[in-house]
């Protein structure tokens, strides 16, 4: 299983084991990464699972489509290398990704 | 402690009637969070039991084995259940809610293709779970009420889209149908409504709507009135007792009145403002509601409440798949309903906390980002 470190809003740091097959948001939900809210449980509906993907990593992920931009252009503090994790799929290629959460959820 | 009525450890109902009932999606990708997140917090759980008597003067609750636990707060998370037909024959098997974990099994095993399903309710349960069975290549045919579907929640511009959308699809969409008795010998075979129709099935799945869950709370003496009446804090007419979610009639400060909300975010946020009071740091829920469906590739997502407004305004065009329809009351926005459109739906969840006053003129053209419409 892909490691990913996630550095959590309290500036914990949280390394995980996330199976393949898995979104990022469930990988980290399941692991009870702090911050990972996730109302809408993955349907791109709530920007709730929103995470800074560190830029080395940003080119090696499926980009961003439509609704996900649209939903984190007035998202809690967005930033180039913003995604929301429910849309990221958990590939072997995944192995070592870093991950920031924000301090916030929402708007 | 955490005390519920289904064996199954908390888990997001949302994709019941959408991946999950299309077998996209494992039960275990469900769970909000698994074992160890409860025992890692030390939250008890006493699942697959019912609690079916609430003793507020004695501060406990009766659980169906009769075993009493007492409390000293108690926070009450009902939920809502589904409205059910009465009509003659809507006990017959082959006929279906879908609410819970368990609904779901049953029908999933009577969803063999070119199997005849008739949904009973073109709201979003109806219409999401006709767009699944169909996905899966069931005959899908949905009866309504009303004289268009959802009704009650959105914009006939948007009701005609997603009729259209269901149609496209192969869908049979029939409003104006009243059903008035369900046939068949032992098992459903036909559904019959009020202008004499006859809708052959192979099963029925219905979807009329929901009922907040208060007969505990009732039974016990707290206040009720289309839901366990709170305030914004979450509290009940009883000082111990706090209650969250689709079972609670709650004040909504952003519009001014008393809303029964069966709404995701609500459910989390009136939880959030419950914890919040049980460790005496109440903070007052104060939020703009928000729903969303999905129906094939189709998300419609709805912000705000549209019962109070003078003032209606299409941005885009239904035909590019992407547009949204913006409720004003005066130059206030109140409400957006959109579809595939979900700038316009982040954009209005902040113009409508904010209160912002809009520019008609800018509004009407898609052009212009609705965040800019001021």
């Amino acid at each position: 299983m892909p490691k990913i470190v996630f550095t959590e809003p309290g500036g914990g740091r949280r390394e995980i084991n996330a199976p393949l097959g898995l979104t990022l948001m469930e990988a980290a939900r399941q692991n009870g990464v702090q911050g990972v809210v996730a109302l809408c449980g993955g349907a791109c509906m709530c920007a709730t699972c929103h995470v800074y993907v560190d830029p080395k990593w940003l080119a090696r992920l499926e980009p961003r489509e439509e609704m996900e931009e649209g939903m984190l252009e007035t998202a809690w503090e967005p930033r180039a290398n913003s995604r929301l994790s429910c849309q990221i799929q958990i590939t072997a290629d995944l192995d070592g990704l870093q991950v920031t959460v924000p301090q916030r959820q929402g708007q | 402690m955490l005390i519920g009525d289904e064996p199954q450890l908390p888990y997001q109902r949302p994709p019941l009637s959408k991946k999950y009932l299309a077998g996209e999606m494992s039960a275990d990708r469900l769970l909000f969070r698994h074992r160890a997140f409860y025992d890692e917090h030390r939250v008890e759980l006493k699942l697959g039991i019912q609690a079916v008597r609430l003793d507020a003067a004695a501060r406990q609750v009766e659980l169906a084995d009769g075993e009493r636990l007492g409390y000293d707060r108690l926070l009450l998370c009902l939920g809502a259940g589904p409205r059910r037909l009465t009509c003659p024959g809507a006990a017959l098997a082959g006929v279906h809610y879908l609410r819970g974990l368990a609904d779901v099994p049953p029908i999933q095993a009577a969803l063999k293709p070119s199997a005849r399903v008739v949904v009973v309710g073109g709201g979003y349960i109806g219409l999401e779970t006709a767009a699944t069975c169909r996905h899966l290549g069931c005959e899908v045919t949905v009866l309504e009420m009303a004289d268009r579907v959802m009704n009650r929640v959105v914009a006939p511009v948007v009701s005609e889209y997603f009729a259209r959308e269901h149609r496209g699809h192969g869908v049979g969409i029939l409003c104006d149908m009243r059903v008035v008795r369900l046939e068949g010998s032992g098992r459903v075979e036909r559904v019959v409504c009020a202008d004499g129709s006859v809708h052959a099935a192979d099963l029925v799945i219905v979807g009329v709507g929901a009922i907040a869950t208060t007969e505990l709370a009732g039974n016990a003496g707290l206040a009720c009135d289309n839901g366990i009446v709170v305030d914004e804090y979450c509290r009940t007419s009883d000082a111990s007792i706090l209650a969250a979610g689709d079972c609670t009639n709650h004040p909504s400060l952003r519009y001014g009145r008393r809303v029964r909300l069966e709404s995701v975010d609500n459910a989390f946020e009136q939880a959030k403002t419950a914890a919040l009071s049980l460790l005496d740091r109440p903070v007052a829920h104060d939020r703009v509601p928000w729903f969303w469906s999905d129906q094939f590739d189709n998300k419609l997502l709805i912000v705000g409440l549209s019962q109070d407004f003078d003032g209606q305004v299409l941005r885009g065009d239904p035909a590019t798949r992407s547009f949204s329809i913006c409720y004003l009351k005066g130059r206030e926005l109140v409400a957006v309903e959109a579809v595939n459109h979900s700038k316009d739906y982040m954009a209005a969840r902040k113009l409508i906390a904010e209160r912002a006053l809009l520019n008609p003129e800018k509004l009407a053209d898609i052009h212009v980002p609705l965040k800019d419409s001021i």
